[in-house]
């Protein structure tokens, strides 16, 4: 299958990545041309095969409740676009 | 001078111990070459004199105290991947052009810890993504053994520090060929371990299940002592595996008498270049006459590796780069409307082309819908992947032939089309995707005295054994002293 522009500008939408009408276009045309180099996956027999999502078979590890960090807002916060009162700024999201 | 430049972490750490040099000066031995020789390479994209000289002191207070370990004093640089408290963290993008770390990653906090001094980060494709060092925003580095050339990828920057002896080793992280490639594209070694053994905190994620660090030298002996620091179980990486600490150069010494060499038909087809497959089959003729046996296997899913890598790990970095939303860090836009606009604005500005191409994929192969055909579907490949090893691995004991089916290209040959140039992981990528411990080294030079990569792959936990056959082959090869001219 093959990706219409506007398959193209929602998924930038859900990737939340600005696309102008010229690169869409773009976009487009080398998503295709990877999508259809992953097309040959479909071919493959994969019936009772279990999905492997991880290199090694590992459980989550639990590790008691405790305080393990220390403070370090203001170190974290330096490196923040806009910040003001200990807080993130960004544009208003409630009326 | 010229000795120390080509010493071994070994040769070195003997040198420092009898005072023959101290750290200070091993640091501003290496700082003045970067600055001679870096500004015609780009390897080099954050440096700091004092904070390097600084660290180099105390290396040498810990040695005049008897404190200092086998690698103290030793310089080094990191992939600009790896948050280095107080340096530029960049990870090659505009996205983290004004990042300052605020904290070590694992692997730096073991090596500085061992006393290893830093000499500055090293550039990198952007966020890892690519196998040529061309989309990184600080621009490409360039291949020491011919300018006109690519390093490889991603870390191509680490490959050409080493390979023009502007540091003697360097960190590196694979996701699907990226040590091994610049490795063998720049006439180094470099490992790969196996998914687990090193810690991924502090590592810049690309694709959680498939990155791991490593380390990149000139040769098998230095990459087993480096190992040997930065492996180990760490409570902060939750795939970390709790296994007992191991010394990886304890089978160095050992004879390849008996080794069982596994040679994998589908490596040995008509994908690589003539010339990369003379200077491999002419490595195995010295692996025999070392006393190894050669066996052939099959790996019949490897052909599905690279389509496989290119839903699991694009769907892994959607996921992982969603943090960039130029609110807690990295870069925001400066004209914006609402929220999403500026999460949209701080996205499309902050990160190249090539990220975005894998992030848009990622998205769509996770999206509601396509997210069996696509993703399910390539994990379930990447287990047959998985059990082709393991069912190779019941006749061998290590598998090796090529790192990448050509020598370093020219730039610009492959940038224009991604397939291609996501086909030049073809050797490499099945091994991330498996979990297992991978190396590259070089073994001759094809057209136009490029260097060739011989890749070794071990089994799971398989390092040591690895190490081993490197090791013993390059005391019978000089292939991994060779520099390239003009590096003086």
């Amino acid at each position: 299958m093959s990706l219409t522009t506007e398959d193209v500008s929602r998924i930038a939408l859900l990737s939340r990545i600005e696309l102008s009408a010229a690169e869409r276009e773009s976009t487009r045309e080398q998503l295709n041309g990877i999508l259809g180099f992953i097309e040959q996956l479909q071919a493959v027999d994969t019936a009772g095969i279990e999905p492997m999502a991880h290199a090694v078979d590992v459980v989550q590890r639990l590790r008691p409740d405790l305080v393990t960090e220390t403070d370090r807002r203001a170190d974290f916060q330096a490196v923040a676009p806009e910040t003001e009162a200990g807080l993130y700024l960004v544009p208003r999201v409630v009326e | 001078m010229s000795d120390l430049i080509n010493a071994s972490l070994r040769e070195l750490s003997t040198a420092l111990a009898a005072k023959k040099v101290s750290a200070a000066e091993l640091a501003a031995l290496f700082l003045d070459r970067i600055d001679r020789l870096n500004p015609g390479l780009n390897a080099f994209i954050a440096l700091d004199r004092d904070k390097t000289l600084a660290q180099a002191k105390a290396a040498d207070a810990a040695l005049a105290a008897g404190s200092g370990g086998p690698l103290t004093g030793i310089p080094l640089a990191h992939k600009d991947i790896f948050c280095t408290k107080g340096w530029r963290t960049s990870c090659g993008s505009r996205m983290l052009e004004n990042f300052i770390a605020p904290y070590d990653a694992c692997v730096v906090e073991k090596l500085n810890a061992a006393g290893m001094v830093t000499l500055g980060k090293l550039n990198m494709d952007e966020f890892a993504m690519g196998s040529s060092n061309e989309t990184s925003y600080f621009g490409p580095v360039k291949n020491p053994w011919d300018p006109t050339r690519v390093p490889g990828g991603s870390s191509g920057g680490s490959a050409a520090t080493i390979a023009a002896r502007l540091a003697p080793a360097a960190t590196g992280t694979d996701t699907g060929g990226s040590i091994r490639q610049p490795a063998a594209l720049c006439g180094l070694t470099g490992l790969k371990p196996t998914y687990g053994v090193v810690s991924r905190y502090g590592m810049i994620a690309f694709a959680s299940s498939l990155d791991q660090a490593g380390p990149m030298a000139k040769s098998a002996e230095d990459c087993a002592l480096l190992l040997n620091t930065m492996a180990g179980f760490d409570t902060r990486d939750s795939t970390s595996l709790e296994r007992a600490a191991e010394d990886y150069a304890r089978d160095l010494e050992k004879p390849l008498q008996g080794l069982r060499i596994g040679l994998p038909t589908e490596f040995f087809g008509d994908g690589m270049d003539a010339d990369v497959r003379a200077a491999v089959e002419t490595a195995l003729a010295e692996y025999r006459k070392l006393g190894a046996t050669t066996v052939e296997v099959t790996l019949p899913n490897s052909g599905l590796s690279v389509p496989a890598y290119y839903v699991i790990a694009p769907a892994e970095a959607s996921s992982n780069l969603s943090r960039f939303d130029g609110v807690r860090y990295g870069y925001r836009a400066p004209d914006y409307g609402d929220l999403n606009d500026m999460y949209s604005k701080s996205r499309a500005q902050g990160f190249g082309a090539e990220v975005k191409r894998r992030i848009l994929i990622g998205t769509y192969v996770l999206s509601h819908g396509y997210y069996d055909a696509y993703y399910l579907k390539a994990q379930k490949i990447r287990r047959l992947i998985a059990a082709d090893f393991q069912k190779a691995f019941e006749s061998c004991d290590v598998i090796m032939g090529p790192t990448s089916p050509s020598v370093a290209f020219a730039f610009g040959t492959k940038s224009a089309d991604p397939v291609q140039m996501y086909l030049s992981d073809i050797y490499t990528i099945s091994t991330n995707l498996a979990g297992l411990p991978g190396m590259s080294l070089p073994c001759g030079f094809g057209a136009n005295h490029m260097p060739v990569g011989l890749q070794i792959i071990g089994s799971w936990f398989g390092e040591a054994k690895m190490l081993q056959a490197a090791h013993q082959y390059q005391k019978a090869t000089d292939w991994h002293t060779q520099m390239p001219g003009g590096m003086q």
